[in-house]
């Protein structure tokens, strides 16, 4: 097979499959890479709090799942999710996608609380003392001294946890829930052209990620220059 | 001194310690309103630890302090009202970096409903004022020197009119330059009668400001007297060698 031969190929297959690769593909990924870190962050947080609570046992649930989910194949949990969530929720209909998604949150939740944690941890002490010193309490103290403060640590993680999800995900096409990499699977299945496929859909993969990670450096040194 | 001010810091046999090291082992004083009391002494003495206990920064595990006549080492305090009352400046600064110098100052006062917004900006400039900091108000605590975020400190703590101050070696970070034109301020402030306490290592000053100065060793207030007593006459030997070697 000629290099002409592959690149004639994939003008072919792009003119006639763009919108399976460029639209719903790259559709489906960004969107469920976003509800994944999103909600991610938000079940993160809930970790975070509770792994730095008071509360022992509350500490211990936390510590134990976030462990089992750091310990696991990511694949594996998604093939739990796909069989567990429709389950546990039998008296409505759930699609792959939202037990795929549910899945996918619960991993990343994992992940973010630890960015969380450090992120605020990262904060020095001297800020905290300060605040209760002029008689600040602790909820005022997190929430106007600390995470401000914090975020500026917090937020480029999450963005390059998004990247990281945008690549994640790709394991979801094992459902073909419709994401770049089901088109992949789709596009050569009826095109068996198998190679011109994988160079498409990296293609697309690497600029996703490469724009995004580099969207997010920008970010990170305009966070910085305010300091 | 005589009795008839009123008490507004009293310990009674504190201790602290942090882990195996017993930091504090019984320390027991009277701070009187107006008074300005200075702690003197080496590195590991429990100077530092005794003054953040003043405002429970630290925690004691054994003994009391009275704030104004109440314990607050009692279970049922709310520190973050008596805390309001005693404005504390760290070696460190800890000024907020992600706050205007201005929201700085007034960020507790607003957060805490001392007083509306334009109230605590106006009181605001006028404190930054005082301490020279007025045409650095909309700026952010990075682009300040070491002596101007001390400063910064300074005017913040007294934002919430306190009762009186904690000094945490307020000097010691700062480079030698910049240490005359903090202790100006503090200098300035004791002029108006706050009753100030100041854990320092700059001997010259705690003899000029001081009504009393305690010197702390190995956890406990070694010797106490006058200026003119611990730096001109002192009795334990501990003070002595103390000060012959950082009075040279």
């Amino acid at each position: 097979m000629s290099f002409e031969t592959i690149c004639s190929n994939i003008v072919k297959i792009m003119g006639e499959y763009w919108y399976i690769f460029l639209v719903k593909g790259v559709g489906i990924t960004l969107l469920l890479s976003a509800i994944t870190v999103a909600f991610g962050a938000i079940l993160g947080s809930l970790f975070a709090l509770a792994k730095m609570s008071r509360i022992p046992p509350l500490r211990w649930l936390v510590n134990i799942i976030v462990e089992v989910v750091r310990g696991t194949p990511i694949l594996l949990q998604l093939y739990i999710g796909y069989f567990i969530v429709p389950q546990l929720l039998p008296f409505m209909e759930v699609s792959d996608f939202t037990s795929i998604a549910v899945a996918l949150v619960i991993n990343s939740a994992a992940y973010v609380s630890e960015i969380i944690r450090s992120g605020i941890q990262a904060v020095d002490r001297g800020q905290t003392e300060a605040a209760r010193s002029l008689g600040l309490n602790g909820g005022q103290t997190m929430l106007r001294v600390v995470l401000p403060q914090a975020v500026k640590n917090i937020l480029p993680a999450l963005g390059n946890e998004f990247v990281t999800m945008i690549k994640e995900t790709s394991l979801a096409s094992t459902f073909y829930i419709g994401d770049l990499m089901t088109s992949y699977l789709a596009v050569k299945g009826r095109t068996y052209l198998a190679l011109e496929c994988q160079l498409i859909v990296g293609a697309i993969y690497f600029v996703l990620t490469f724009t995004l990670s580099k969207l997010i450096g920008l970010y990170e040194r305009r966070l910085k220059s305010h300091d | 001194m005589t009795n008839s001010p009123k008490v507004m810091i009293e310990t009674v046999n504190l201790h602290k310690s942090f882990g195996k090291l017993h930091v504090l082992q019984g320390v027991s004083n009277q701070i009187r309103e107006g008074e300005c009391v200075s702690i003197i002494g080496p590195s590991g003495g429990g100077k530092s630890t005794y003054l953040r206990c003043l405002n429970m920064l630290e925690t004691p595990e054994e003994g009391q302090i009275f704030v104004e006549g109440v314990e607050i080492t009692g279970k049922k305090v709310d520190i973050n009202k008596h805390r309001q009352k005693m404005g504390m400046v760290f070696q460190l600064f800890n000024v907020f970096p992600h706050l205007t110098v201005k929201e700085n100052v007034t960020m507790a006062p607003v957060l805490l409903k001392k007083k509306t917004r334009q109230e605590a900006d106006e009181m605001a400039m006028s404190l930054l004022a005082r301490v020279g900091l007025a045409e650095k108000a909309d700026e952010h605590p990075g682009r300040l020197s070491g002596g101007q975020k001390q400063r910064l400190a300074i005017v913040r703590a007294l934002a919430m009119e306190p009762d009186m101050m904690l000094f945490d070696e307020p000097t010691s970070a700062l480079d030698p330059e910049m240490v005359g034109e903090v202790l100006n301020v503090i200098r300035d402030l004791l002029k108006s009668g706050m009753t100030t306490v100041i854990v320092t290592h700059e001997m010259g000053f705690a003899k000029e400001v001081s009504d009393r100065v305690l010197f702390m060793d190995k956890g406990v207030i070694a010797e106490e007297g006058s200026p003119a007593e611990i730096f001109g006459n002192p009795q334990n030997a501990r003070t002595r060698e103390f000060l012959s070697k950082v009075l040279y």
